[in-house]
């Protein structure tokens, strides 16, 4: 399956719909443009805090994606400093809560737990792998940076980008693909 | 390091393997070109430092020195402040101090400094295991192997992986960051371990993991192993996972 997969990528606009979402399958390549949170640890459990007692969010999940990511501080006269993705399994623990308020997408780095590829099939939400370690790059596809909740948390402050072609790919998709296991299954060599 | 990755980028079968390892190879460009951080996470610093015993150090503490040359280069250098000031309170301490030091009393006049800043998201899947003697060097072999697989994609790879062998618990751990000093790929001097080096690359690029996870055969770029004499009962082996952010830099005063 995987060596059908198109290196042409795909355009993604946020907010997105479930009709999309459904669409996407483990190993394609996606452009996302729009609109992405940045959230890691402290603002992941600033979240679900407020979740479980039952408040209002500072940011609108439905539809939206979240950027695992906390970036360094920008130059003067430039919009964002590095901002590469985090590893994605310390908010596995959060995660399930805010798909299912309707969080459509996360990109980070590394594998999810069977929880959150749980909550990705049954709320049609999306894993995307951006590539660590490739923080300038990734920076320059942000056109503007505003911090929108938890300004004290510094670099672990949520942060909306407004982002032009983006690059991730399809790691963990609706039909609970996992693009981590069949990669390598494709690749190990077997002498 | 880019001539490491070019290479890679050549041996890599996979397209989307391939892809990444320019993706990364570009990056660098970038960051070099436009003097930004290649990586967000710039890393909690490690200093080792090699003090000539001849050397007299005035004018104040020395690791106060360190710290404040922290502080200097990651606020004016734009660095991400990444340090925590307690491990449960996690309070940011703002300026990434303090900072992690080794020292060496060496013989001669001179102060070496040596600074490696460490990411969070590789060093967090090393790992450290006391195996028994008699499992003796495929014992070694196999740790090395199911350490790097269980960390899949979460350290960036391609990786350096470097491994220490023998000492105590927390020695074999030293060792295991030491050999990530060494440029990327440089063997051991001495032949037999540097035998194994070239042997555990094979393994770890036969696991499929490939550039970021994702499936292909660069795994890790190289394998640098360190030893040191051990106690009779004992066989402490470390992984210390760097990511292919391996930033180092070393100046002699």
């Amino acid at each position: 399956m995987l060596e059908n997969i198109s290196m042409t990528p795909i355009r993604l606009k946020t907010p997105v719909t479930d009709d999309i979402i459904k669409q996407l399958r483990i190993g394609q390549k996606v452009l996302i443009n729009g609109f992405l949170y940045t959230g890691r640890d402290a603002a992941h459990a600033k979240l679900v805090a407020l979740i479980d007692n039952g408040q209002d969010l500072p940011i609108t999940l439905n539809g939206q994606i979240i950027y695992y990511a906390g970036p360094s501080p920008a130059k003067p006269g430039r919009i964002i400093g590095s901002v590469g993705p985090t590893t994605s399994g310390r908010m596995d623990l959060y995660a399930p809560k805010l798909i299912a308020l309707g969080l459509k997408g996360m990109v980070g780095k590394g594998k999810r737990s069977p929880e959150v590829i749980k909550a990705i099939k049954q709320y049609n939400s999306v894993y995307f792998a951006a590539v660590g370690g490739a923080a300038a790059l990734i920076s320059k596809t942000v056109k503007q940076c505003e911090v929108v909740a938890y300004p004290e948390l510094g670099p672990e402050a949520i942060y909306r980008l407004a982002v032009e072609d983006f690059p991730v790919i399809v790691v963990n998709d609706t039909q609970g693909g996992d693009l981590y296991e069949e990669g390598i299954k494709m690749y190990a060599a077997t002498s | 390091m880019i001539s490491a990755l070019q290479k890679a980028y050549e041996e890599e079968i996979s397209l989307t393997g391939k892809e990444i390892i320019k993706q990364i190879i570009d990056n660098a460009n970038i960051a070099e070109k436009e003097e930004v951080p290649m990586c967000q996470d710039t890393g909690f610093t490690v200093v080792f430092v090699e003090l000539g015993q001849d050397v007299h150090i005035e004018g104040g503490s020395f690791e106060d020195a360190i710290y404040e040359g922290v502080r200097r280069g990651y606020t004016e250098g734009y660095l991400r402040k990444s340090i925590v000031r307690h491990p449960l309170d996690r309070v940011n301490t703002g300026d990434n101090t303090p900072a992690v030091v080794y020292y060496k009393l060496v013989p001669g006049d001179k102060l070496k400094i040596m600074v490696a800043p460490k990411g969070g998201g590789s060093e967090n899947m090393s790992a450290i295991k006391m195996l028994k003697p008699a499992e003796g060097v495929e014992g070694v072999k196999q740790f090395v192997l199911d350490t790097v697989l269980a960390a899949g994609p979460n350290p960036c790879p391609p990786i350096i992986v470097g491994v220490g062998i023998g000492g105590t618990f927390e020695k074999a751990a030293l060792l295991a960051k030491e050999s990530l000093l060494r440029a990327v790929g440089k063997p051991n001097p001495s032949p037999e371990l540097a035998d194994l080096e070239r042997e555990l690359l094979i393994s770890i690029n036969k696991l499929g993991i490939g550039p970021q996870g994702l499936g292909g055969r660069i795994t890790a770029l190289a394998v640098h192993v360190e030893v040191f004499p051990t106690h009779i009962a004992s066989l402490p082996v470390a992984v210390n996972i760097n990511c292919h952010a391996s930033r180092h830099k070393e100046i002699i005063l």
